[in-house]
């Protein structure tokens, strides 16, 4: 059995799956139920100055037949008073101490009130800070959130605020509405954080009700731009995080990976380019906590499979892979093969190809089925009739080398090797 | 043991008769199933469809929320989809060649959704075609059946004026009269008929009977084309002794009577012979079942391997606890000299393969004994020949022979549907009846007259 606890600045977590801050970390009761379905941390809904919601904070994406594909919300920070979260998060920790507790922050944007926030909330227990600089609604209008984390000096400055006061460690948490989080990670770990976590919400309108023509959320009649989160982010939160793990500065601190993640694969494929921690949301306010063990079972019984014998043995193993485009091989080829005794005649993969790339499919008609056969000369090897085909392992990409020595572009063009293939 | 009726409570009748293949309960249910659909190129169910229904099409539109659009992509290929999604053999069709099932997976289940879009259309009363401006042509057509109706609607969207003359009360043909009520009702086969018309330019003349109320000639005389759609009748005879007894039916005849009346008014016998194991000999042994007979026997004179029936409908029969005699042909009926008693059958045993490239049966000279009150006949029906030979229509013994689909010998006369092919599917006659409208236009407008569904869809380019 593969060790599957973490120690994320010295805080303990039993797993690494956290849950993010948002509504499922509002309150006490849903903290304590999910630390009974088995959560290892939690990061408290952010606590700042008070604040008013508005009703409906949710939308989502549906997308062939399943529901919250992607999701997006118009909440605001928590709205409760500050009392009562203090002391629950005290209660909550006397109960779970082997639980992480981070409590995610949120001040007005002046050196005292974060001082002031921070000696609350250490005094309550928490165990560690994320400081919210990404909320993408109705916070940046007062200049903070995503105002923040938008612009590299005030985040720079907002985090050594934070470091003159607090004695636990700080995580930043980064907004993806940027062209690179690059920077504002770079400001955060110059003013000090001791870790990043990301990625925030996107800002996005997920759809417009076609019957009334407003746009989702719907607010009265009106809609704002919300977050958007859940599955259909992962990729471009795996792009994130990437690009701040190859980052020799950002890469410094520790980062907890937030984005899309609802099952232990997402997990592992975040830990893989660079995640200690990961941060779960959606996934569980579709599922409901429950989905915390099969993740714990899967990581579990993955890291047995590959010989892991704890998460440190694999965290960040994928950052080096992902490379500069002018460094792929281009004698590297492979192309497409359709494997007959698998294929279902369902002509997917002749339609896409031959539509929409390389007319690289030959088809011989039947009644009622036609058959399907690579034109290898054609196939660029672009992975499209794989990546359309609905049977498992039907067409594999077989390895073709145009050339057995690595090339890549830098050198061809050095070389004045021809351009054109075709 | 006698034949009766009012054998079953009321609440019973309804059970019995209740819808055998239930619709969609919700959007979602059908949401559920059509995001299933892989939605295949060139399509293996399409092309095993005999009215090249676009199915990926039809069902993808019920993804997007275009119920209309799938009901116009069903109803250009087939107008009767919506009585098609009830009673086509599907198992054979277009579900027999999903690829699912070369998955080993459940194929779609198209039938249901193919109710789903027609039935919405049908209940708004969408009106989905227009007619294009009048040809000034106008076409009669015998028999308001599969053939003659889908005939109808081509033409009649092509700017013709349709008059069909129907010797039964009701159209719909076979879909009304001859097949088992738990797979439609009166009720949907006259908003079929009603919906199908509603597209205006057919009137259907009810109680018209070609050869006794009019004849081919006058149609001839009146109209620019005749298109025949009388289908086949008579239920092929036993020629064997005792086949007149009381007690002795065919199973048109016992099927048009239970689509006719009250369940209750139906009598039956409380031990059934049915002959034959057609999709027609399994509808009147599961309807002689449901109306409450003890025992009900299916007597074949072939085996499995050769019935023409589907699997899944002998399963139904099976399931009804109808008892299936394979290799078993009726030789002499016995009765009391008025009544049947009982049935001797021929245990027989497959030969040479005959014309058919079935195995022909032959008697082993054995025979066993059934003792049975009422023996319905399904083995097959006979053409109208004595009215096709009265008309002078160059004939087949009694099946009318055409040039290329559906051109007779006799001049401006098209014919399709069963009085054609013998005797085949709703979806057949469906595909009959385009076809006969398009060389109708052909010869009445111009020989290079196309219609839409004889282009290839550019979908599938």
């Amino acid at each position: 059995m593969a060790d599957i606890s973490i120690d994320f600045l010295g805080i303990k977590s039993p797993n690494p799956f956290w849950l993010a801050s948002a509504p499922p970390t509002d309150k006490k009761i849903n903290v304590v139920r999910a630390f009974e379905a088995g959560w290892g941390g939690v990061v408290w809904k952010t606590l700042g100055s008070q604040v008013k919601n508005v009703s409906s904070r949710y939308s989502s994406v549906n997308y062939g037949g399943k529901r919250m594909m992607g999701f997006n919300n118009i909440e605001l920070i928590s709205d409760r008073p500050l009392e009562i979260n203090l002391r629950e998060i005290t209660e909550v920790v006397k109960m779970f101490p082997d639980r992480a507790m981070i409590v995610s922050l949120m001040a007005d944007n002046n050196r005292t009130a974060w001082h002031e926030l921070i000696k609350k909330c250490e005094d309550a227990g928490a165990m560690g800070f994320e400081l919210n600089f990404g909320c993408p609604h109705g916070m940046t209008e007062r200049g903070m959130g995503a105002a923040v984390g938008q612009d590299p000096e005030i985040a720079k400055m907002v985090v050594e605020w934070v470091m003159e006061k607090a004695t636990i460690p700080v995580i930043t948490k980064l907004t993806p509405n940027v062209h690179s989080v690059v920077p504002t990670a770079r400001a955060a770990v110059e003013g000090g954080t001791n870790a990043l976590s990301l990625i925030n919400t996107i800002q996005s309108v997920t759809g417009v009700d076609l019957d009334t023509l407003v746009p989702n959320p719907y607010v009265a009649g009106k809609s704002v731009f919300g977050g958007y989160c859940g599955p259909a982010v992962k990729p471009i939160a795996l792009k994130m995080l990437t690009t701040v793990s190859q980052d020799p500065m950002a890469s410094r601190v520790p980062v907890s990976g937030i984005g899309g993640v609802s099952t232990w694969k997402d997990a592992v494929e975040f830990m893989l380019l660079g995640a200690t921690s990961v941060q779960v949301c959606t996934a569980a306010m579709n599922h409901g906590f429950r989905i915390v063990e099969d993740m714990c079972e899967g990581l579990n019984n993955w890291m047995d499979e590959k010989g892991f014998a704890k998460t440190t043995d694999f965290i960040g193993k994928s950052v080096e892979k992902i490379t500069h485009w002018e460094d792929l091989d281009i004698n590297y080829h492979h192309i497409a093969n359709i494997d007959q005794s698998k294929c279902i005649h369902c002509g997917l993969c002749f339609i896409a190809c031959e539509d929409t790339s390389h007319q690289s499919i030959n088809i011989e008609r039947g009644t009622p089925y036609n058959n399907y056969t690579v034109n290898e000369k054609e196939c660029v090897g672009c992975n499209l009739c794989k990546l359309v085909c609905p049977v498992d392992g039907c067409i594999t990409m077989e390895e073709h080398r145009v050339a057995p020595d690595y090339i890549n572009w830098k050198d061809w063009q050095r070389l004045g090797m021809p351009l054109n293939d075709h | 043991m006698s034949i009766k009726n009012n054998r079953l409570t009321t609440a019973e009748y309804q059970e019995n008769f209740a819808d055998i293949h239930p619709p969609f309960e919700t959007k979602d249910a059908a949401l559920t199933e059509a995001n299933r659909c892989l939605f295949c190129y060139d399509p293996p169910c399409m092309k095993s469809c005999p009215t090249s229904i676009n199915v990926p099409k039809f069902i993808r539109q019920i993804t997007t929320d275009n119920i209309k659009g799938s009901a116009h992509t069903i109803f250009s290929s087939n107008i009767m989809g919506a009585g098609c999604s009830k009673v086509c053999p599907v198992e054979k069709l277009c579900e027999g060649a999903c690829v699912y099932n070369l998955m080993d997976e459940t194929p779609i289940h198209i039938a249901k959704l193919q109710r789903y879009s027609t039935e919405m259309a049908m209940e708004k009363q969408w009106q989905l075609f227009d007619r294009k401006p009048s040809t000034g042509k106008r076409v009669a057509i015998v028999g308001a059946g599969p053939a003659g109706l889908s005939c109808a609607h081509t033409l009649s969207r092509e700017g013709v004026e349709v008059t069909i003359y129907e010797k039964e009360a009701k159209g719909g043909g076979l879909m009304t009269y001859g097949i088992a009520a738990y797979k439609v009702t009166p009720e949907f086969c006259e908003d079929e008929v009603n919906y199908i018309t509603s597209i205006g330019g057919i009137s259907i003349k009810y109680n018209h009977e070609l050869g006794r109320d009019i004849s081919l000639e006058e149609l001839q005389r009146n109209y620019d084309a005749v298109y025949l759609a009388f289908g086949v009748g008579l239920a092929r005879q036993l020629d064997i002794p005792g086949e007149n007894l009381f007690g002795v039916t065919d199973a048109i005849k016992f099927i048009y009577d239970l689509r006719n009346n009250d369940y209750s008014q139906i009598a039956v016998g409380d031990k059934v012979a049915v002959i034959g194991m057609g999709m027609t000999a399994i509808d009147a042994a599961t309807q002689a079942k449901r109306l409450g007979a003890s025992e009900v026997h299916l007597i074949y004179r072939r085996t499995q391997d050769e019935m023409p029936c589907t699997e899944k409908e002998l399963n139904i029969a099976k399931l009804d606890g109808c008892n299936i005699i394979w290799l078993a042909a009726p030789k002499e009926i016995l009765g009391d000299g008025e009544n049947v008693k009982q049935l001797v059958c021929d245990v027989m045993k497959l030969g040479e393969p005959d014309a058919s490239g079935r195995r022909s049966p032959v008697a082993t000279g054995e025979t066993f004994t059934l003792d049975v009150d009422m023996v319905i006949k399904a083995a097959g029906q006979m053409p109208f020949s004595e009215m096709v030979s009265g008309e002078n229509l160059q004939n087949n013994n009694g099946i009318i022979a055409v040039q290329g689909k559906s051109k007779t010998s006799a001049n401006n006369v098209f014919a399709g549907g069963d009085c054609v092919n013998g005797g085949r599917e709703v979806v057949d006659a469906v595909q009959a009846g385009k076809d006969g409208a398009a060389a109708i236009l052909k010869q009445i407008i111009s020989p290079d007259y196309i219609i839409e569904s004889e282009l290839k869809p550019k979908f599938n380019n």
